[in-house]
């Protein structure tokens, strides 16, 4: 039988890993306790139905635009239609100067420097997936390679898949090194961990893997690429957060989080505000905290903020379709 | 506060409460013997809600007379099939006027309409619909013998879950062919007199449930009624032993289930987020006010530090007010003598030496409340320790090894139930089979199922209630 691990396979040039990434590995699985699936899924669903209201409603939901990593990555995107998403971005509803622009616009590398360039100075952030995304089944080299000049191209932010492969095949070193590096690449730019949590199998390994990330280095944990069958749910995000919270009280990093893919209305959106509000608290309610990967969920928004304000439900065609 | 939750409460204006009940008797609603009333109020404003009469002997003496007339005449010659469609009946009304009931509940008990909405409405329907299952099939509940009914059921409810308990003790004896007189507690009678409604609705024979309102006198006058077959009391300890003595020597049969001082355990090996809102849900569901309350944390002395800073800061953030709010999880206290009663326990605590922590909170000014609370650093020879605060007060002891905390948690008067937490299920196994408690929970906590029996070891009670267990009490087998 072939070696079942690319760290055998591993050029002999490739660098030891420092001891202190090691120690922080073992940090890191020192807290992966287990998390119980029926209770963790029970408290998120209690949480889900908070009743939100009027000013508390409104609050929240220009919060959410504020958070929204307004996302595009398919194959077919083109200029002309990351142009359009990047104006949605900067202002989401030209009738209502009050709502805020986009936290960031979330392209492939290749749409990087046309982005930054359409973005200008107006405040949205570029984010870039990177590291052979979605499936992360790339070399290791590569993946460096191309965070590197995604963020020469211009890129705030770094949006990077773990190798779901090496975690489930019990190496959590290749994991954690390929994230350590990565974030070396990333230099001055923002790194999100996603961890695919659909493809995790379990609660465990989904706090697991959110602490080998921190330990490594992510300034974000992220749930899911929305390219696989399950991607962000409530009870997901529950334990994320519940691993960052161990995390900061451990270390005193704040580590943000996004959970991204099918959160495509408004009131759900509010709920994993409700989740993170009484989870992480009040520091974590902003945009340098919390991100939402998005690319339905801002025009749900927009028209319950319509609604708000002038009470009444607007046709879908007073929103633009970007 | 950074995000202030708009108040978002429950309507009322859908609810009709009159201005006065009379007694369920006989089918119809009558006037009582006493001619005497007493106010209910809405404890967490103190408002008065309704009149209620106050049943004294010759009214029980009414209501048993009734209910014995209605077990000779009519529900014991029903075929059980058609006993299973009346029951069947009231759990869909129930079911129907659901929305009503929990608004109700809340207003009369305190109870965040969350849980009146989503708990004891919901599993009080379906106490009904399971009982009316078994109505019929009582030879398959006890094989191979000849079952059949006792004859008058007096019931005593307590007014922590007054419709819960009601369907709880009303369900297994109309199931099993017996006919009911139950009283509710005095302060929580109002959704006892909906059922009442429900019961007329749906066309109950009459005299089948008489349902008698009162308080201390009113409930001793049932229990030393003595054309009564069985009584059921759900309540304190010590009226528990009372209405023990009152009926040792004769053969009207006895179930109790009686108070509790639960131990939850939690091993270093717990999943932590998750053994916390075990904790919250154990102690602060219902504000305390639950007899099987996890109100003894055990926690291993590896992972203390953990345990008491994610527990200060979960408690900081339940909502606690005004209890029609559906985003309060925390109510108010149900009477002004029981918050005295929590509020001379926790002193105690206090002049003990426990170190006590409060939720900050701020407490509506008119009304009955208490802050949530934990004290660590208890020992076992503390009051808090050791007796039944029933509510929102929680005490934090440690251990060591597995005999350790086995031995500490055994160690009271009580055994109602007691929590788990542990990843190792043999663990679990082996706690359950040492722990001297009516129920256990495994890394979860007030976990109720029409389907599971319920009560007591010790001076938590006998009997169970609940399952094919609950119907034992209400049946004589041959």
């Amino acid at each position: 039988m072939p070696p079942m691990t690319e760290t055998v396979l591993a050029p002999a040039g490739r660098s030891l890993t420092p001891v202190s990434f090691r120690r922080s590995l073992n940090d890191a699985l020192e807290m992966a306790h287990g998390v119980d699936a029926v209770a963790a899924e029970e408290r998120a669903s209690s949480l889900a139905k908070r009743s939100l209201k009027k000013d508390s409603k409104v609050w929240g939901l220009k919060l959410a635009v504020s958070m929204i990593d307004l996302t595009t990555l398919e194959g077919k995107d083109t200029r002309g239609k990351v142009w359009a998403l990047c104006r949605k971005a900067v202002r989401p509803d030209p009738a209502d100067p009050e709502v805020p622009h986009v936290a960031a616009v979330c392209i492939y590398p290749s749409m990087v420097a046309f982005v930054k360039e359409a973005l200008g100075d107006s405040g949205v952030h570029v984010a870039a997936v990177a590291t052979g995304f979605p499936s992360g089944q790339t070399f290791t080299e590569i993946k460096v390679e191309e965070t590197r000049r995604t963020v020469a191209a211009g890129a705030d932010e770094i949006d990077m898949v773990i190798d779901r492969g090496a975690f489930l095949s019990g190496d959590y070193q290749k994991v954690f090194d390929e994230i350590a590096e990565v974030k070396e690449a990333c230099g001055p730019a923002h790194l999100k961990v996603i961890l695919e949590t659909g493809e995790l199998a379990n609660f465990d390994q989904v706090r697991k893997a959110s602490l080998i990330a921190m330990y490594a280095g992510a300034d974000f944990i992220k749930t899911s690429t929305g390219k696989v069958a399950v991607n962000a749910t409530l009870p997901v995000t529950l334990v994320m957060l519940e691993a960052i919270r161990d995390f900061y009280h451990a270390t005193g990093k704040k580590i943000g989080m996004k959970p991204a893919g099918g959160i495509s209305n408004a009131k759900l959106a509010l709920s994993y505000l409700v989740l993170l509000y009484e989870t992480l608290g009040a520091e974590w309610m902003n945009p340098d905290m919390f991100r939402i990967g998005a690319s339905t969920l801002l025009n749900d928004i927009l028209m319950q903020l319509r609604k708000e304000k002038t009470g009444a439900y607007q046709s879908g065609d007073y929103f633009t379709i970007d | 506060m950074l995000w202030e939750y708009s108040p978002s409460p429950e309507a009322t204006d859908h609810v009709r409460i009159a201005s006065r009940y009379n007694l369920f008797i006989g089918g119809k609603f009558v006037e009582p013997h006493s001619k005497k009333w007493f106010e209910t109020i809405n404890p967490a404003t103190e408002a008065t809600l309704a009149e209620m009469a106050e049943a004294d002997a010759e009214d029980v003496d009414r209501a048993v007379r009734e209910a014995r007339r209605a077990y000779e005449k009519v529900w014991k010659k029903f075929a059980p099939s058609e006993r299973a469609k009346y029951i069947f009946r009231i759990a869909r009304l129930i079911q129907e006027k659901s929305r009503a009931l929990a608004v109700v509940e809340t207003m009369n008990g305190g109870k965040p309409i969350k849980e009146s909405r989503d708990i004891d409405i919901p599993l009080a329907a379906a106490h009904f619909f399971y009982y009316a299952g078994w109505a019929d099939k009582l030879e398959y509940a006890f094989p191979n013998r000849n079952v059949s009914s006792i004859g008058v059921a007096g019931q005593i409810i307590p007014w922590n879950f007054p419709l819960l308990m009601a369907a709880w003790k009303i369900a297994p004896a109309l199931a099993a062919g017996n006919t009911v007189v139950l009283k509710p507690a005095e302060t929580t009678p109002l959704t006892s007199m909906m059922l009442a409604e429900i019961m007329m609705e749906a066309d109950l024979p009459p005299g089948v449930v008489n349902i008698i309102t009162g308080a201390g006198a009113t409930g001793a006058a049932l229990v030393s009624h003595e054309d009564v077959d069985k009584i059921a009391f759900t309540g304190s300890t010590e009226v528990g032993k009372k209405i023990q003595r009152a009926l040792s020597g004769t053969d009207t049969k006895l179930t109790l289930e009686l108070g509790g001082k639960a131990p939850n355990i939690v091993f270093e090996d717990a999943p932590i987020d998750q053994a916390v809102e075990g904790i919250i849900n154990g102690i602060y569901f219902n504000q305390g006010h639950v007899c099987c309350a996890g109100s003894r944390l055990f926690v291993q002395e590896s992972i203390i530090e953990p345990v008491i800073r994610k527990l200060r800061e979960r408690i900081s953030t339940l909502r606690v007010g005004n209890p029609l709010d559906k985003n309060t999880d925390v109510g108010a206290i149900n009477s002004r003598a029981q918050l005295e009663k929590i509020q001379e326990l926790v002193d105690s605590g206090v002049e003990e030496g426990a170190e006590m922590f409060q939720s900050s909170c701020s407490l509506p000014a008119k009304g009955f409340w208490f802050a949530p609370t934990f004290f660590t650093g208890v020992s076992q020879s503390n009051r808090i320790a050791q007796e039944e605060i029933f509510g929102p007060v929680l005490s934090v002891l440690t251990f060591r090894t597995p005999e350790e905390a086995i031995e500490k948690a055994n160690n009271t008067p009580y055994g109602l139930s007691a929590g788990v937490w542990t990843e190792k299920g043999s663990r679990i196994l082996k706690m359950a089979q040492k722990l001297r408690a009516g129920v256990i929970w495994a890394n979860t906590y007030n976990k109720f199922d029409p389907a599971s029996p319920f009560g007591g070891y010790k001076e938590s009670g006998f009997g169970r209630e609940g399952g094919l267990h609950g119907l034992a009490p209400y049946v004589k087998l041959s």
